[in-house]
């Protein structure tokens, strides 16, 4: 269990994280601080150049006037920025203006490293939750009718199963990104990019639940229970569900990493979610295009952030199965 | 004709029956997918105020846009099976030869990099399993465990922008611009220099998954009873470990050699957009980027038959290389 613990716990704070972006977030992402393009991170200071220590840290900025003044960090305060979305909403942190401060340095355009890939990750990691939660969910719901009813309903979805699984993944997801339209609003390009990977990935969940399905279907308690009258639903609610369950929970933990990715892939190959909305696949392009020429550390924060995630899941799931395997081993 | 071959023949049907039945349910998708999708390659040109809705009209019948799916499927159908993919209305001329040129590079790239990666994979998972005590085998282990967990595309990036900034390699395209004018040994040497960093990425990608599977297919072997009889008889420790130990794991990795191919595949699609590799990946993303139906058909379709032909001749060549595997 506590090899558990340590990974889910470190998940859920990055979807926190995510979630309260617009509260974590400095900017609004999608703000441009056109005379600042490719800023380095923003230097925050304690101490001053005479040497004096401050209980509050701030930022050096210069004025209109040219002169440096110090700015200092304020903590839960109304928005500074101009923009019509974070206008008078509160903020975990922000300054003054003329200062500003951009943690992760900004991008080309100007825009603030650290919101984009805040709202970034709301967009990447979401479409990772969605589109598992739609393989599963249909993966689960046609393994568990092709366990159940057998027969030529089992062939079929078998059939159809194979016919997906022939398709290399990633040419799948082109083809069926090819059915959707390509320049629509953000909320839409979303839904289409959940559809399609939920679609793509529905074949590997529900051969799998459909083995487990049969597996304990064969088991002889199961065959007891109707032996002594236990209903289908029964047998489904307490024999199967259970087992089902578990190798479901182990299967998001696996697919949700691997949607997460597909998500970036399409949006980096500039055919996920369009600019400006960011998506840490967009991030990732814009890194590379720039990366190339000049050095620009704070644009690999992406990257960093997706290895960060890859890393915790990669122990979620190692860790649950583990632990599925030692309580198949003590039953 | 003995039964071991009469058996090897039907199990070769089977598989060429299995995969034309796979090959026209994924022609029927892809073509469907493609026909539901919104808009066609004269969207564009819709937009512009000079041309006219007739003209517009005439063009698509030109193309046979204008057609039922069902009619379109059969007449696609019809000319794919005498070589003919239709024309790509972006590129403005036939696809066989479009597909084909770019469908080699492909293979050739997925080809090199699937003897490296079992050429690496393979020693190296068996001495890591041999020194499983050791600190240097638990090294290469972990380490290889850690590069599972970074993602693909992560993996590409960095090659690139290491090569670019290093100058080592070249980081894209298939051969230094004007090399195809110099002698043969130049030109070849320039060839391998541009695939150094597409194989790599592709080794880097694949191999983390199978080293960790042909790791843990021998250290079962090495936990064998009889290979501690063989160590009692006196047979070298090499021997017991290159010849007795490989050979009982390699069952299990038989499988997993067409599993890799669809993996450097699919993989493959992604470094060479990452790349500029012109394979079939890059001409697939324009296809989806100007909706060319007909071409995203055609490159499916043949990346489908690929990995379909491949995993099948895969399988049954060491199927009838090895006796044990029941057909």
């Amino acid at each position: 269990m506590t090899r558990l613990l340590g990974p889910a716990i470190g998940v859920a704070a990055v979807y926190a994280l995510v979630l309260a972006a617009p509260f974590v977030a400095p900017y609004d992402p999608t703000t441009q601080h056109r005379d600042r393009p490719l800023a380095p991170p923003t230097r925050v200071h304690v101490i001053d150049r005479d040497g004096r220590l401050h209980p509050r840290p701030f930022v050096y900025a210069e004025d209109i006037s040219g002169a440096t003044h110090a700015y200092p960090l304020r903590f839960f305060a109304r928005s500074s920025d101009d923009s019509a979305v974070g206008r008078g909403s509160r903020h975990l942190f922000g300054v003054d203006a003329p200062a500003e401060v951009f943690v992760f340095g900004t991008d080309t355009l100007g825009r603030d490293q650290l919101s984009r890939l805040l709202y970034g990750g709301r967009i990447s990691l979401g479409v990772g939750l969605l589109a598992t939660a739609l393989a599963l969910g249909a993966g689960l719901v046609l393994g568990c009718i092709a366990g159940f009813v057998g027969g030529w309903t089992d062939a079929a979805v078998m059939a159809a199963s194979d016919v997906f699984m022939a398709l290399p993944w990633l040419y799948l997801l082109l083809a069926l990104r090819a059915a959707l339209p390509l320049d629509v609003a953000p909320a839409r390009a979303l839904a289409s990019i959940v559809i399609v990977i939920g679609i793509a990935g529905w074949a590997r969940p529900a051969r799998l639940v459909r083995g487990v399905v049969l597996s304990v279907r064969g088991r002889d308690f199961v065959a007891a229970a109707s032996a002594s009258g236990a209903s289908p639903a029964r047998v489904l609610r307490s024999h199967v569900a259970p087992e089902v369950f578990s190798v479901a929970l182990t299967q998001a933990s696996i697919l949700i990493p691997q949607y997460t990715l597909a998500e970036i892939t399409l949006s980096f190959f500039g055919i996920g979610i369009g600019e400006p909305t960011p998506s840490w696949g967009s991030m990732m392009g814009v890194m590379l295009r720039q990366e190339l020429t000049l050095a620009h550390w704070w644009l690999a924060a992406p990257a960093a952030a997706l290895i960060g995630v890859s890393l915790l899941y990669h122990a979620t799931a190692d860790a649950l199965q583990r632990r599925s395997l030692a309580v198949g081993v003590s039953r | 004709m003995n039964v071991r071959s009469t058996a090897l023949c039907s199990l070769f049907l089977r598989r060429v029956l299995r995969a034309g039945a796979e090959l026209v349910a994924v022609s029927l998708l892809v073509f469907a997918v493609t026909t539901i999708a919104p808009g066609d390659p004269f969207s564009d040109v819709r937009l512009e105020q000079q041309v006219s809705a007739d003209t517009i009209a005439a063009l698509r019948r030109a193309e046979g846009l204008d057609r039922p799916f069902l009619v379109r499927y059969a007449q696609w159908l019809r000319s794919a099976a005498h070589g003919d993919l239709g024309r790509s209305i972006a590129y403005r001329s036939p696809i066989a030869p479009l597909v084909a040129r770019r469908a080699v590079n492909s293979l050739t790239l997925v080809a090199a990099a699937l003897v490296v990666t079992w050429a690496l994979v393979l020693p190296l998972g068996v001495w890591t399993a041999a020194r499983d005590r050791a600190t240097d085998g638990r090294i290469v282990a972990s380490g290889a465990s850690a590069l599972i967990a970074v993602p693909d595309l992560l993996i590409a990036i960095a090659l690139v922008v290491v090569a670019a900034r290093s100058g080592l390699l070249p980081t894209g395209g298939l051969r230094t611009a004007g090399a195809a004018d110099q002698a043969g040994v130049a030109a070849l040497v320039d060839r391998v220099r541009h695939s150094l960093l597409p194989v790599l990425a592709l080794t880097l990608i694949a191999g983390p998954p199978l080293f960790r599977h042909v790791r843990a297919s021998m250290l079962d072997a090495l936990r064998a009873p009889y290979l501690l009889a063989a160590a009692a008889r006196g047979i070298p420790y090499r021997r017991r470990l290159w010849r007795l130990a490989l050979r009982a794991a390699a069952n299990p990795l038989v499988s997993l050699f067409g599993l890799s191919f669809a993996a450097l595949f699919s993989a493959s699609m992604m470094v060479e957009v990452v790349m500029s590799w012109p394979g079939l990946g890059p001409l697939l993303l324009d296809a989806v980027r100007t909706r060319d139906e007909q071409l995203i058909a055609a490159g499916v379709m043949l990346a489908t038959l690929l990995l379909i032909v491949g995993n099948g001749c895969a399988d049954v060549l060491l199927r009838s290389v090895d006796p044990r595997i029941s057909m």
